[in-house]
C-alpha cells in the first residue's frame, strides 16, 4: 500500500538552530500516527512543513504523492491548528460554510458537521463568545470536512474535557476506519496511548523512536516497581530473603527488577506463602518511557 | 475559480458588517457630503455651471482625502490581522490560493466602499436636484465620480493589503497606512506646490508636474474628474493643472493604479510565512 505521507531524512533550519534533522517515517492509510515530544522539540514545525506552510532545507516530504502544500494536497488534507482561531464575529455555522465553499463543497452541510461535534446548539452564536473548547471543536468541525486523505492535528485536545476527549478520539477512529491517515501530536502520552497505532518520538528535532507502545515498552526495558506488604511480625524474615528491598512507610519494602527477571521474583515471593500479605505490580509508567526516550539524547 | 472567492467575500462583507464598518463608512459619506452640498448652495450662477456640477467638484475634493482613508482604514488589518488572530495558517492550508485570497476580500471591501460612496454623492445629488432643477446636467459627471472613486478606493485597498503583508502586525500595518495616506494625499501635493513656487512656470511645471501628478492615484483622480466635468473654474489649487493633462491619461493612470496595487499586495502576501 502506498505511503498517505512520506517524509525522509527532512531537515529545517532556523538560522543557526536545527528544528529538524534527518526525520524520516510514514504514514499509511488508516493509520493514527502520534507525534510525541516536549515543548520545541519540532512537532509543530514537522506539521507545517508536512502541510506546505514552511519550507525545509533538506530530504523529501511527499504528501497524498504531491509536494506539501501544492494544490493537490492541500485538497486532501485537513489541519487542526494548536489553539484554533476564527473570526470571533462570525457564527460557527457561517465559519464551517465558508469553509465548506473553500473546498468546494455543499455548505448546508455545516450544521452536521457542528453536530458531529456537539456544537449544534452554539452554531448560530458568535465564535467569540466560544469557550476554549468550542473552538477547538469549530476546528475539529472543518476538518471533516469532504473526507480527507490526511488529517494533521496539532495538539488536538488541549481544551477538552474528558468526556469530550473521549469523543474526539471516537470520531478519530471512525475517520481512520474509512482510510484516512491521522498524524497528531500531543505532550501527553497517556492521552494517545490506546487510540493511536503508532508513536513516534521526536526530542530536539529527531525522532529518537517509533512503534507501538508495546514495542516501547519492550525496547526501554525499564525495570518493573513491586511492593510488597508483610504479614505481621514477617518483615525481618522478608527482607532477609530479598536482598536489595527498600523499606518504605507502613512496613512495606519495595523492590526495582528489570523486566527479564521479574517472574521470577514473582516466584521467590510467591514462594514464601503466609509470610506475605500483599503484593502490588506497578510497570513502567508511560509517562517514564517517554521521559525515558526524550531524555536519551544528550539531556 | 470564482467560488472561493465569492465565499471569502460573502465572509469579509459579513464581518465588515459586524465591525460596524459598512455603517461608518456610510455615515461618513453621507455626512461629509450633505455637508458639501450645503456649503455649496451659496450662489453659483456667476459660473454658469448648474448646482450638481458644482457639488460633484465640491466632491471630487472630498473624495481625494476620504476615498483614500477609509480604503486603508478598512484594509491595513487584512493579512496582519489574520496572522494576529492566528486564523492564516488554517486559511493557507486550504486550497484557495493567495491572489484568490485577495480578491475575495477586495471584492468584499470594495462593495462597502461603493456602497458608502454612492449613498454620499447620492445624498448630496439629491439635495442638489431638490433646489435646482437644472442640476440633471451634472448627473454624468456624478457618476463618473462614483465609479473613478471605486477605483481610487480599489487601489488604495489593494496599497492596504501590501502593508497589511509587510508589517504582519496589526500596529504597525495601521501606522504604515496612515504614512502612505499622509505621503500621496496630503504631503506630495504639498511638495508639488512647493515646486511649482520655486520653479516659477518654468521646465518643472511644464515637463514634470504632469507626469508627477498622474504617478499619484489620488492626482490623477482630482485630474480626471477636473477635467471630464469642465468645472475647473470651480475648484483651485492642483486642480489648475488638469487643464494640461489629457484625459485618456488620467483615465488611464486610474484604471491601471488598482491592478499595480493588487499586484503589490499579492507579491507581499505570496512572502508571509505563517
Amino acid at each position: 500500500m502506498t505511503s498517505t505521507l512520506k517524509i525522509s531524512h527532512l531537515t529545517k533550519r532556523f538560522q543557526a538552530v536545527e528544528a529538524l534533522t534527518g526525520v524520516s517515517l510514514a504514514v499509511e492509510p488508516g493509520m493514527r500516527v502520534a507525534l510525541l515530544g516536549h515543548n520545541g522539540a519540532g512537532k509543530s514545525t514537522l506539521m507545517k512543513i508536512v502541510l506546505g506552510l514552511i519550507p525545509f532545507d533538506g530530504g523529501t516530504v511527499e504528501v497524498c504523492g504531491a509536494a506539501p502544500g501544492s494544490p493537490r494536497a492541500r485538497a486532501q488534507v485537513a489541519y487542526l491548528p494548536e489553539n484554533a482561531a476564527f473570526h470571533p464575529a462570525l457564527t460557527g455555522e457561517e465559519q464551517i460554510r465558508q469553509y465548506l465553499s473553500l473546498r468546494g463543497e455543499n455548505p448546508r452541510q455545516a450544521m452536521d458537521l457542528l453536530a458531529r461535534v456537539g456544537l449544534a446548539d452554539a452554531a448560530r452564536r458568535r465564535i467569540g463568545t466560544y469557550s476554549k473548547g468550542m473552538r477547538q471543536r469549530v476546528g475539529l468541525a472543518q476538518t471533516l470536512i469532504g473526507r480527507p486523505k490526511l488529517l494533521v492535528l496539532d495538539e488536538p485536545t488541549s481544551g477538552l474535557d474528558p468526556v469530550s476527549r473521549r469523543d474526539f478520539y471516537a470520531l478519530l477512529d471512525g475517520l481512520a476506519a474509512e482510510g484516512a491517515a491521522i498524524l497528531l501530536s500531543s505532550h501527553v502520552l497517556t492521552e494517545v496511548e490506546a487510540r493511536t497505532d503508532r508513536i513516534l518520538i521526536l526530542s530536539r528535532g529527531r525522532l529518537v523512536a517509533e512503534g507501538t507502545l508495546a514495542d516501547l515498552r519492550h525496547r526501554a526495558a525499564l525495570p518493573v516497581a513491586l511492593h510488597v506488604t508483610p504479614a505481621n511480625g514477617y518483615a525481618a524474615d522478608l527482607a532477609a530473603v530479598l536482598p536489595g528491598a527498600r523499606p518504605g512507610a507502613g512496613g512495606q519494602l519495595h523492590l526495582d527488577c528489570p523486566q527479564s527477571e521479574k517472574l521470577a521474583l514473582l516466584a521467590r515471593i510467591a514462594g514464601q506463602g503466609a509470610r506475605v500479605a500483599d503484593l502490588d505490580l506497578v510497570p513502567p509508567s508511560l509517562e517514564d518511557i517517554y521521559s525515558h526516550f526524550s531524555r536519551r539524547d544528550g539531556q | 475559480m470564482i467560488a472561493p472567492i465569492l465565499a471569502t467575500a460573502a465572509s469579509e462583507f459579513r464581518i465588515a458588517l459586524r465591525n460596524r464598518w459598512v455603517a461608518i463608512a456610510t455615515l461618513l459619506m453621507l455626512l461629509f457630503s450633505l455637508v458639501l452640498a450645503a456649503a455649496g448652495a451659496a450662489p453659483t450662477g456667476d459660473i454658469g455651471a448648474d448646482r450638481l456640477s458644482v457639488t460633484a467638484a465640491s466632491l471630487t475634493s472630498l473624495a481625494v482625502y476620504l476615498v483614500p482613508l477609509l480604503a486603508l482604514l478598512m484594509s491595513f488589518d487584512a493579512i496582519a490581522g489574520e496572522a494576529e488572530r492566528g486564523t492564516l495558517p488554517l486559511l493557507l492550508t486550504y486550497p484557495v490560493s493567495r491572489l484568490q485570497i485577495l480578491l475575495g476580500k477586495l471584492l468584499a471591501h470594495l462593495a462597502v466602499l461603493t456602497l458608502a460612496v454612492a449613498l454620499g454623492y447620492g445624498a448630496a445629488a439629491l439635495a442638489a436636484l431638490l433646489v435646482d432643477p437644472d442640476a440633471a446636467a451634472g448627473l454624468p459627471a456624478l457618476w463618473r465620480l462614483v465609479w473613478s472613486s471605486a477605483l481610487l478606493g480599489a487601489t488604495f485597498l489593494g496599497a492596504g493589503y501590501a502593508l497589511s503583508s509587510l508589517s504582519r502586525r496589526p500596529s504597525g500595518a495601521a501606522g504604515l497606512a496612515i504614512g502612505l495616506w499622509l505621503g500621496l494625499v496630503v504631503l506630495y501635493d504639498l511638495g508639488l506646490l512647493a515646486l511649482i513656487v520655486s520653479d516659477g512656470g518654468g521646465g518643472f511645471t511644464t515637463e514634470v508636474l504632469p507626469i508627477a501628478l498622474l504617478a499619484n492615484p489620488a492626482d490623477a483622480f482630482r485630474l480626471f474628474n477636473l477635467a471630464a466635468a469642465e468645472a475647473t473654474a470651480a475648484a483651485g489649487g492642483i486642480g489648475g493643472a488638469a487643464g494640461s493633462v489629457p484625459l485618456w491619461q488620467s483615465a488611464a493612470s486610474l484604471l491601471l493604479w488598482p491592478v499595480a496595487a493588487l499586484a503589490l499586495a499579492w507579491a507581499a502576501f505570496r512572502k508571509v510565512t505563517p
